[in-house]
């Protein structure tokens, strides 16, 4: 049971990193737009190249 | 060869295709049918762009396309002007500028990357992005390249409408308090299950046996974690709680502070003495479960908010100011364009057809149909001429105008109803919060009764006192009292915005499931807010077809309501036929030569003057069309046809009236419009009271007088006419197709114009409010249970902590029944 006192210090370790990624994840906008990216990913494909039309007004 | 598959609806809008009408896009190898021009156009334009792919993509049709007509492309030049630009651009360096857009017509996620892909293939656009959840937009370009004006324009391209909008400082508030919310819910996570590990340690140790040595370190490590828990993601509880009591009243906050507060120093004294229980854990759940409510509450808040915000200045406020010369004469070439509010009274100014006109005057030169819907809520435009008033925010839709400026600012009619409308909020009968009135009075029994224990304790058992105490206010802890109400709220907003109603404000279902007063306004919100072709009627032998024919290419010209449904009707017959010499006589009619014969068509008097002939008041009652707007045509000798046009009911009208009134509720009608049109219209749905011919302040007056009789009264309504009495009303529902100003002081916004919806919507909100009866009910039972328990001594404390938490689960369980259910 002593390994206790090694593993409940590592787990608050990993949870602070959890945190940390958490705050990070909130300060870089991740959340802003939680539907978004499940549809873009399904639709950009990236075989066909959009070229850039210069007849556009 | 030219045969087309009636049932075919059009590829991009999904609406059906005329008969006659034969144009076809090519799109992804297949040529698809097209419903109408604006469509094919905007087809065309996302196939050259090489974005066909949509079509794979999109799951919704999209909507039907306008064509682009030259007096928009004009209105969108206004953004450029540098003035109308600083509202809202939001990097101010000369060249590359930055710009939000909300983006009407979205309808699936291919929009979305539709509209990506195209802005981003603009040159001049350096970044663009979307934001799914709000349909806004960012977009940064190089001015040297591109104007803004193009990229709205590029944008309508392709079938979508943008308009800029200033994200003002209210907004930018409320983005940093979610982020702030989302913040302290994630803290409270991640830390609350630590402590929850170390708490089933706990509790199974007390079961199986634990070294005593291991339950020390346990609690100092549930308090080193539970610290920064509290006083990051509960600080909101705390600082709430002291405002509450500064301001000398009792909130909600008040009870959830002590209970957190009393839990925890609880549990820091007994970690300190090394015996005893804990309630870190409680502590820890409460913190996270209050917070994510709260958190899903004011969300349901911010789209409602987001659906009405800062259209109001959407219009960009510029007005074509004429040059005077000395002699006090304007004349048409010094033309300037100036920001509204810099015009001064007295100022002449050019209101093309389509623009606003942008304060209350008088005509100097010009005659022209004018459309007070905004005022009066009639939906027909008024012809006005030389030295007829105007009023500001009114549209001129025929032919240019010049407008003497008489009144500005706060004294023209719109500001008059805007206050109007501030007083009648002001004066809105507000129905307390059911909870919060609970709260303090419970607030104030736990403490006393607290108080009697630890006395009537301290004298018997001086040993046990303290623990008996804190069992008894762990016992108590409001927790499940303070989740009713919102956990059932947060769950009820969810499905009603799933079904296109917005609440403006917590207190709006819970009124909506009392009234007892449905008032309903006419024009826009029980029809369709645009008139239609209801019935032609020939007056000789010949085709009606034919003569609907020759009236729609008479009124080609025209954007009056008017002909534009003529147009619509004979689409689906149409030939081409071919007009000379069109004539618009502004708000009488049109006359045109076609094959050598001149044709009028106009309204009645305009016939009679012309013809010398008049349609006989026993027909048009035959045809049972004496009440509606009538429009006939003729030749010099003879008038061959007489068409009706009517406001049409919006189909689901009559079902809503129908289920409210087997909820024995009373239902009435208030509109603008006239007695006889009113009543016609409340016939056909079955509504009883119809109170016509009202100004703003007379429909206020009238829901006061009902109110005085004990009504609660639920207002429908979607004009600037109906603000007043949205406002003054108990509860109100604007149309999310009407003014913004309506919505935006209404209690709930109805966004997909379904108006059974109302319906489904007062449905909800009586079993919300079960619900919140439910919970509230649980609460005190268990409390009642409880307490004499826990004072009499007989709850451990750990048995108290688990019959906390376990009665706030059970609440918000039971909140959680209202989203399954209903659908």
């Amino acid at each position: 049971m002593e390994s206790l006192y090694l593993l409940v210090p590592l787990a608050l370790i990993i949870a602070a990193g959890i945190v940390w990624v958490f705050l990070w994840a909130v300060k870089s906008d991740q959340f802003e737009d939680l539907e978004g990216p499940a549809h873009r990913i399904i639709m950009d494909d990236d075989d066909k190249v959009k070229e850039k039309p210069d007849n556009e007004s | 060869m030219k045969q087309e598959n009636p049932e075919k609806p059009c590829f991009h809008c999904g609406l059906p295709v005329p008969k006659q009408l034969d144009i076809k896009v090519n799109i992804n190898g297949n040529d698809e049918a097209m419903c109408c021009y604006g469509c094919q156009a905007v087809a065309q334009s996302i196939v050259d762009s090489g974005m066909e792919d949509f079509y794979k993509f999109r799951t919704a049709p999209s909507q039907k396309a306008e064509e682009i007509i030259p007096e928009f492309l004009q209105q969108l030049k206004a953004y450029d002007n540098p003035q109308v630009q600083k509202q809202f651009i939001s990097d101010g360096s000369e060249q590359i500028r930055e710009v939000s857009l909300i983006l009407e017509g979205i309808v699936c996620a291919a929009c979305i990357w539709l509209n990506e892909q195209h802005l981003n293939a603009l040159p001049g656009v350096i970044s663009a992005s979307i934001n799914y959840s709000n349909n806004r937009a960012k977009v940064r370009w190089d001015n040297n390249r591109i104007t803004l004006s193009e990229i709205l324009e590029s944008i309508t391209r392709i079938g979508y409408l943008a308009h800029p909008y200033n994200p003002d400082q209210q907004q930018r508030l409320i983005e940093k308090e979610k982020k702030q919310q989302l913040r302290r819910i994630g803290i409270a996570a991640v830390l609350g299950m630590q402590i929850m590990i170390l708490a089933v340690a706990m509790y199974t140790g007390e079961w199986w046996g634990m070294e005593e040595g291991f339950k020390q370190m346990f609690r100092w490590v549930s308090m080193a974690v539970t610290i920064p828990l509290l006083l990051f993601a509960s600080s909101p509880f705390f600082s709430a709680a002291l405002r509450d009591l500064k301001n000398k009243r009792v909130g909600m906050d008040v009870p959830v502070a002590l209970g957190i507060g009393i839990a925890f120093s609880a549990s820091v004294m007994h970690t300190i003495q090394g015996s005893g229980e804990v309630y870190f854990d409680s502590v820890a759940m409460f913190t996270f479960f209050l917070l994510s409510a709260r958190y899903f509450e004011s969300n349901a808040r911010k789209r409602t908010a987001e659906a009405t915000e800062a259209l109001l200045n959407l219009q960009p406020a510029i007005a074509t100011k004429l040059a005077v010369d000395d002699n006090g004469i304007f004349n048409h070439q010094g033309q300037t364009s100036v920001s509204v509010a810099e015009l001064s009274i007295g100022d002449y100014v050019l209101v093309r057809p389509g623009e606003n006109i942008p304060a209350d005057g008088s005509i100097v030169e010009g005659t022209s149909g004018i459309n007070e819907s905004l005022i009066t809520g009639e939906s027909l435009p008024v012809t006005k001429t030389i030295n007829d008033e105007v009023v500001g925010g009114s549209t001129n839709t025929e032919s240019p105008l010049v407008v003497k400026i008489d009144k500005i600012g706060d004294d023209t009619v719109l500001a008059s109803i805007h206050r109007l409308l501030d007083e009648a909020q002001n004066r809105k009968p507000a129905i307390a919060k059911m909870a919060d009135r609970l709260a303090s009075k419970f607030v104030s029994i736990i403490l006393l009764l607290a108080s009697g224990v630890a006395l009537y304790w301290y004298q018997t058992d001086p040993e046990h006192w303290v623990a008996i105490t804190i069992a008894t206010l762990v016992v108590t802890c409001p927790c499940a009292l303070s989740l009713a109400t919102p956990a059932a709220l947060t769950a009820a907003s969810g499905q009603l915005a799933k079904l296109g109603l917005l609440p403006n404000s917590a207190t709006a279902l819970e009124t909506l499931s009392k009234a007892t007063d449905f008032v309903f306004d006419k024009t826009g919100t029980l029809t369709q807010g645009n008139i239609q072709l209801i019935k032609a009627v020939a007056l000789d032998e010949a085709d009606i077809d034919h003569h609907l024919q020759i009236a729609a290419a008479l009124e080609s010209g025209s954007e009056h309501p008017v002909a534009k449904s003529i147009i619509q009707a004979a689409a689906d017959k149409s030939k081409k036929i071919k007009v000379s010499q069109l004539e618009n006589t502004a708000g009488l009619g049109v006359s045109g030569v076609i094959d050598g014969t001149q044709w009028y068509l106009g309204n009645l008097n305009y016939i009679k003057q012309i013809t010398e002939q008049e349609v006989s008041a026993e027909l048009l009652k035959q045809y049972q069309i004496n009440e509606m707007t009538l429009v006939a045509l003729a030749t010099e000798k003879q008038i061959f046809a007489v068409f009706a046009f009517d406001d049409e009911l919006r189909d689901e009208a009559k079902t809503l009236i129908q289920k409210l009134k087997r909820q024995n509720k009373t239902i009435s009608l208030m509109t603008g419009d006239h007695e006889a049109n009113a009543k016609r219209i409340a016939k056909k749905i079955g509504i009883e009271n119809v109170y016509a011919d009202l100004k703003p302040a007379d429909k206020l007056a009238r829901v006061q007088d009902m109110q005085q009789n004990g009504a609660i009264v639920a207002m429908t309504g979607d004009g600037i006419n109906d603000a007043p009495v949205l406002a003054g009303a108990d509860i109100s529902i604007a149309m999310g197709s009407g003014t913004q100003l309506a919505a935006a002081h209404a209690d709930m916004i109805l966004l997909s114009n379904h108006i059974e919806h109302l319906y489904t919507g007062y449905n909800i909100s009586t079993r919300t409010l079960k619900i919140i009866r439910q919970n509230l009910t649980w609460a005190f039972s268990y409390n009642l249970l409880a307490v004499p328990a826990a004072a009499a001594g007989y709850v451990d404390p750990w048995m108290a902590a688990i019959g906390m938490s376990a009665s706030s689960l059970l609440v918000v369980l039971n909140a959680l029944r209202l989203t399954k259910k209903a659908s």
